[in-house]
């Protein structure tokens, strides 16, 4: 079993689900309230890696991030590490790749929140920032934690984009869904089933506490 | 089709002009319509699915079919310029890529190919052994060579060959991924062979077979590449960079074999035997795979 690998499929779900909390609430919001006319734009532009294949999210990230790509010339401009074949390299994939797992929760989740309390939380003086912070924010926490936890799994379960910029570096950037891959490959099926099976259960695992908590949360609203 | 059936459908009532273009055009306007089940729909359908031409190919003997080439992946450019030629004799072939160990694997599930075209002898052997291929029909078609690659517009001189890998400049160097690619495991014996395994292993990133760790550092991802010969003299690769050829490695004798599952083991046969005659060994030498010992 390739405890490295799981351990790097787990770094990187959890760096991938903290990227997108920040980057998701802003733009979630935004989604949600906004009278601008680009919002379906930005709404479709969000939800493309849904549509995408891994191939050309993968082949667009790989030239993007390269020597002579705009990202690649930014961060070499700015003295930082090379992207390609590097964890902040396959974090930047991740995140694009997940992004509307994360957003299209958050946006619904804010989009729900009942208007009268916005209004009421404006009359009492509160600011744009302040009422989301205070009354938007903890009224839509079910749908944030979705989002989270969707981009999340999708991040352990995520294998062509890693697979087109990742490098199979090991304890870098080779993650549970290709060392299992490379298993395969090479016949090694005992270690493939192992990793498959722990991956399997821990992924059981954790939609079942979401699950479980969510009913939890249902019941103790409707008390 | 379209302009054709209009004009004629749109004398009879609703009912029966869709029975007309049913009938005239089932082919092309099925699926347009398949959210009425009607059955002429099914009809349509099924005769839809009948003539498309994909499912022809599925014909398991038919005469001239395509012999399907489980091909290593630094055939790539030399199969597609060999293969026009060995269509107008009769033998077209339709090869897919990959890595050599990914496709035993495969194969050993029951993958439908008639031949396998391996990067090295280990694979096709333990098909032989597992009763996935004829071992009567099996032969060495060339040594493939192992290349140190690198961008026209690299600052390195590749000069001093393998060493220079060790240079600072060097922050990534690809190779086909040595579990299960024969090039990802002549590179790994070559870097050894030259003590630079340890000095090199921090850098390496690994390609799924040798022709994406081409593509890596061919996009200028990767800072250099041990690759095929046969994939640097492509003519893309040949314009966009130099090389320098790598030795100390054993030898990658690469190996054909007609599959047992193979729908016509003549045909696949024949494919192989052309790849080692007179001319087959022209193309293959452009191509840097050296004659088999």
């Amino acid at each position: 079993m390739d405890t490295a690998a799981i351990a790097v499929s787990l770094q990187l779900a959890a760096a991938t689900s903290a990227l997108l909390l920040l980057l998701g609430l802003p733009l979630g919001a935004w989604l949600a309230f906004t009278r601008s006319r680009l919002r379906g734009a930005v709404e479709a532009l969000s939800a493309l890696p849904l549509v995408l294949p891994p191939t050309v999210l993968g082949f667009y990230v790989l030239l993007a991030i390269g020597p002579e790509g705009p990202v690649g010339r930014l961060v070499a401009a700015v003295g930082g590490p090379g992207l390609p074949f590097s964890f902040p390299g396959l974090l930047l994939a991740s995140a694009l790749y997940s992004l509307p797992f994360a957003v299209q929760p958050f946006a619904a989740a804010f989009a729900g929140v009942d208007r009268r309390l916005i209004e009421a939380a404006w009359c009492l003086g509160h600011g744009r920032l302040s009422t989301f912070w205070r009354v938007v924010l903890p009224l839509s926490w079910p749908g944030v934690l979705t989002g989270m936890v969707l981009s999340f799994a999708h991040t352990v379960g995520e294998f062509g984009v890693v697979l087109m910029v990742g490098g199979n570096i090991p304890g870098r950037t080779r993650t549970v869904s290709v060392s299992i891959y490379d298993s395969v490959q090479a016949m090694d099926l005992a270690a493939a089933g192992r990793t498959s099976l722990l991956l399997t259960l821990f992924s059981f695992a954790v939609l079942a506490v979401v699950y479980g908590r969510k009913g939890a949360g249902a019941a103790w609203a409707r008390r | 089709m379209w302009g054709s059936a209009r004009p004629a459908a749109a004398v009879g009532d609703e009912g029966e002009r869709r029975e007309g273009l049913g009938s005239a055009a089932a082919g092309e306007i099925a699926p347009l319509l398949m959210d009425t089940p009607r059955p002429w729909t099914r009809r349509a359908l099924v005769g839809a699915l009948l003539c498309s031409p994909a499912l022809l190919r599925q014909g398991t003997a038919a005469a001239g079919a395509p012999v399907r080439i489980a091909a290593a992946s630094d055939l790539r450019f030399a199969l597609e310029a060999y293969g026009p030629t060995l269509a107008a004799r009769g033998l077209p072939i339709a090869p897919t890529f990959g890595s050599s160990g990914n496709f035993a694997a495969q194969i050993a599930q029951g993958a439908p190919f008639d031949l396998f075209l391996s990067a090295d002898d280990r694979y096709p052997a333990q098909l032989v052994a597992s009763g996935h291929a004829d071992g009567a029909r099996q032969r060495v078609y060339g040594l493939g060579q192992v290349v140190l690659w690198v961008r026209t517009q690299s600052p390195l001189d590749l000069g001093p060959g393998l060493q220079v890998l060790a240079d600072a400049r060097v922050r990534t160097v690809a190779m086909a991924n040595p579990r299960h690619a024969p090039y990802g495991q002549a590179a790994e014996a070559a870097l050894r062979a030259a003590g630079l395994h340890e000095a090199v292993a921090g850098k390496l990133v690994l390609g799924d077979n040798v022709s994406q760790a081409a593509q890596f550092v061919a996009t200028g991802a990767a800072d250099a590449g041990l690759i095929a010969l046969s994939l640097a003299r492509a003519p893309t690769f040949a314009a966009a960079g130099r090389f320098v050829v790598v030795s100390g490695h054993p030898p990658l004798r690469q190996t054909g074999v007609v599959l047992r599952a193979a729908a016509d083991p003549a045909a696949a046969a024949a494919v192989l035997d052309a790849l080692c005659g007179a001319e087959g060994r022209a193309l293959l030498d452009r191509f840097g795979f050296l004659p088999p010992a």
